[in-house]
């Protein structure tokens, strides 16, 4: 009861006018800079943090939370609507959204991926409320052998259930992982795999100029060559009644997708140094495994919409709780919080729900509501989001290559990795051609610098001994799943002849 | 294809070995109080990819991915040509970045690829190469607090007068 009514009142704060007026500005503003290709909640968070000084940090928390909602929602308008993964969060979002953008479905991919975000918001926010203190102290068992073990989960799924072919995809993945490790050993400190000795690689290779060069680039030439220019996306129509026939179908063929990302997005989310990718990932995954018609994932499936997209907006709630509990940001985004809210004076840890009481519960209301107006909003711009798809391609991809140089600039301010932007495109149109799957580098490169420090301090508390992986309580069962997933390909082969000698 | 297909996994195989050596560097071992050396996850990482292109090849050599059987082509003149025109296009348009500003490539490369490529009307391809870049503009410099590219000085008067606008 004592929960309720915190919650009664921290939901009223959150409906103060003003509150209210930074939620709709914030949803808005965020929805926005998650659908540009290169920025992502953490730029809207550190570009109008300086803003928030300007009210209580009741309001300034709750306008950041809100930009950072409003991100989660934007990120699948650029993995629908052209291709590309605005953020890491929304790689999975590409998967099945860009399928069913190119079948004239695109209006079906952005309901679902708004109702499952706002399902998985919801549901998040619930186990915040009720479950938060406690979750905090599970999360702190999480050491290094067992955020590494996820991570191995994470690359199983896609080598067990990624269906393509099993060496491409492995060269794939450590493709991506060995990209990651560019630039300064992050232990040692000492320089690393500068390529070529060309100095632009001291910095590193992000994520973002990856994925740009891959989807926005090398996947738009491949588009253009294959479908000799005269592509279409069917000339997708959005109406009212077309808008809630959408809604009911993204409920009939994503609801399965919804709850298992709502629900182990948060899990992972909860984790600190995990985060929404991962388990916008691992959703993807487990969806896809525990399907009735894995087949159908990656060629416009809604569940392969639902799943990522609920999770990420859960995750994105949950790793909420190890900054506000612990003081440990879960992500880069909740890194820009956790230093807004020193700024302001206040002191994340466990005493934080006892001293700030108001603050915090003000915050679990505003999460309520925010979603429900990241939700209609993100509901109210879909008809705009589905009008550029409906330009002539020859418009369209312009426009397209026009935002991912730009925006790989905005987010790397380096003409290096412009170039890199281009290689990678270049080379990613030609590895297509051969069917490499690429969407694993994509992953890989961002899980890459949590997978390597995550694995080097797990050998280092057990002296080089690699059973620290089995023996641990929690890491143990994980690793098990993961080698199990990974041997399962082999396993189906092995069945599939036997059954064909015994025929 | 088929031909093309193990050039390729010859060349990441290759690219594999490179990525072995430079991980080298740093000790790929582990070390006694320090844990595994620097090079340890990117050295074993890169002799996973070699492994992936020996399973390739291996594949390719039983005939069992669908390009080591295929005897097409790897693309027809028409697909050369619209790789060249798209991809040489993009690379055009990140060269002359340093040149005339992210803005101006912006622009002339809109005009070259709605013009010539998407032989859309004049008027229609400087509306969009006019208005993009101002909006960018606006977006970027004012609202993200992002600077781009300027190019080289002649291009200055056109930033000053953009900069009085919106400071």
């Amino acid at each position: 009861m004592e929960v309720l009514s915190f919650l009664t009142s921290g939901v009223l704060t959150a409906l103060e006018p003003i509150n209210l007026g930074l939620i709709l500005i914030g949803v808005t503003i965020g929805l926005f800079i998650g659908a540009m290709p290169g920025l992502g909640s953490v730029n809207g968070v550190a570009i109008l943090l300086p803003i928030t000084f300007l009210v209580p940090p009741a309001s300034a928390i709750i306008f950041l939370a809100a930009i950072y909602y409003g991100a989660m929602y934007g990120g699948a308008i650029s993995s629908v609507a052209l291709g590309i993964p605005g953020a890491s969060t929304a790689v999975a979002t590409t998967f099945d959204g860009r399928p069913l953008a190119l079948q004239g479905r695109a209006s079906l991919a952005l309901v679902t991926a708004a109702l499952a975000s706002f399902v998985g918001g919801t549901v998040a926010t619930v186990f915040f409320t009720l479950f938060a203190p406690l979750l905090a102290t599970v999360a702190l068992n999480f050491g290094p052998p067992e955020i590494f073990a996820l991570m191995l989960l994470a690359f199983a799924t896609f080598v067990g259930l990624g269906g393509d072919d099993i060496p491409k995809t492995v060269f794939s993945i450590c493709f991506g992982l060995v990209l990651a490790t560019v630039g300064f050993d992050t232990i040692s400190g000492e320089p690393r795999l500068v390529l070529f000795d060309i100095q632009g690689f001291i910095r590193g290779i992000g994520f973002i100029v990856l994925a740009i060069g891959v989807y926005g680039i090398g996947e738009m030439l491949w588009t253009i060559e294959q479908t000799r220019g005269e592509v279409t996306t069917t000339n997708p129509k959005m109406t009212a009644k077309g808008l809630a026939s959408d809604a009911k179908e993204a409920v009939q063929r994503g609801w399965k997708g919804t709850w298992i990302g709502s629900i182990l997005g948060f899990f992972v989310g909860v984790l600190p140094a995990a985060g929404a990718t991962p388990g916008s990932l691992m959703s993807y995954g487990v969806a896809k495994m525990l399907s009735k018609t894995p087949e159908e994932y990656g060629r416009g499936s809604p569940d392969g919409v639902a799943a990522p997209e609920a999770a990420n907006n859960s995750a994105s709630t949950g790793s909420m709780l190890p900054m506000l509990t612990l003081g440990i940001p879960g992500s880069p985004t909740t890194a820009i919080l956790l230093g807004g809210m020193v700024m302001w004076g206040l002191t994340p840890g466990p005493r934080l729900f006892i001293d700030e009481s108001e603050f915090v519960w003000s915050l679990i209301g505003s999460f309520y509501i925010s979603n429900f107006a990241a939700v209609l909003i993100n509901l109210a711009f879909i008809p705009l989001f589905i009008w550029m798809l409906r330009m002539p391609f020859t418009i369209l991809a312009p426009l397209i290559f026009v935002l991912s140089i730009v925006g790989g600039f905005a987010a790397s301010r380096s003409m290096h990795d412009l170039w890199l932007i281009v290689i990678f495109g270049l080379g990613a149109f030609f590895l297509r051609k051969f069917d490499y799957p690429l969407a694993p580098a994509v992953l890989a490169i961002v899980l890459g610098p949590i997978a390597e420090p995550t694995l080097r301090q797990s050998l280092l508390l057990s002296s080089g001994d690699p059973s620290i992986f089995f023996t641990r309580p929690i890491a143990g069962p994980i690793t098990v799943i993961a080698i199990i997933l990974i041997l399962l390909p082999a396993i189906k082969m092995l069945r599939s002849k036997r059954r064909v000698a015994a025929d | 294809m088929r031909q093309g297909e193990i050039s390729l996994a010859g060349i990441l195989a290759l690219f594999s070995l490179y990525l072995m050596w430079k991980s080298a560097e740093l000790p790929i071992g582990y070390m006694r109080g320090q844990g595994p050396g620097g090079g340890f996850w990117p050295f074993w990482l890169s002799v996973g990819m070699l492994l992936s292109c020996v399973a390739i090849a291996w594949n390719w050599w039983r005939g069992k991915s669908p390009a080591s059987v295929s005897d097409e082509p790897l693309m027809d003149s028409f697909g050369w040509l619209t790789v060249l025109h798209v991809g040489g296009g993009v690379i055009g348009f990140v060269a002359l970045i340093s040149v005339v500003s992210m803005y101006g490539a912006v622009c002339l490369f809109l005009v070259y690829y709605l013009r010539f490529l998407g032989r859309h009307s004049w008027v229609l391809t400087l509306v969009l190469a006019l208005l993009l870049p101002v909006l960018l503009f606006f977006f970027f410099e004012g609202a993200m607090q992002i600077s781009m590219p300027q190019g080289l000085p002649f291009t200055q008067p056109f930033f000053d007068m953009m900069y009085d606008i919106i400071y």
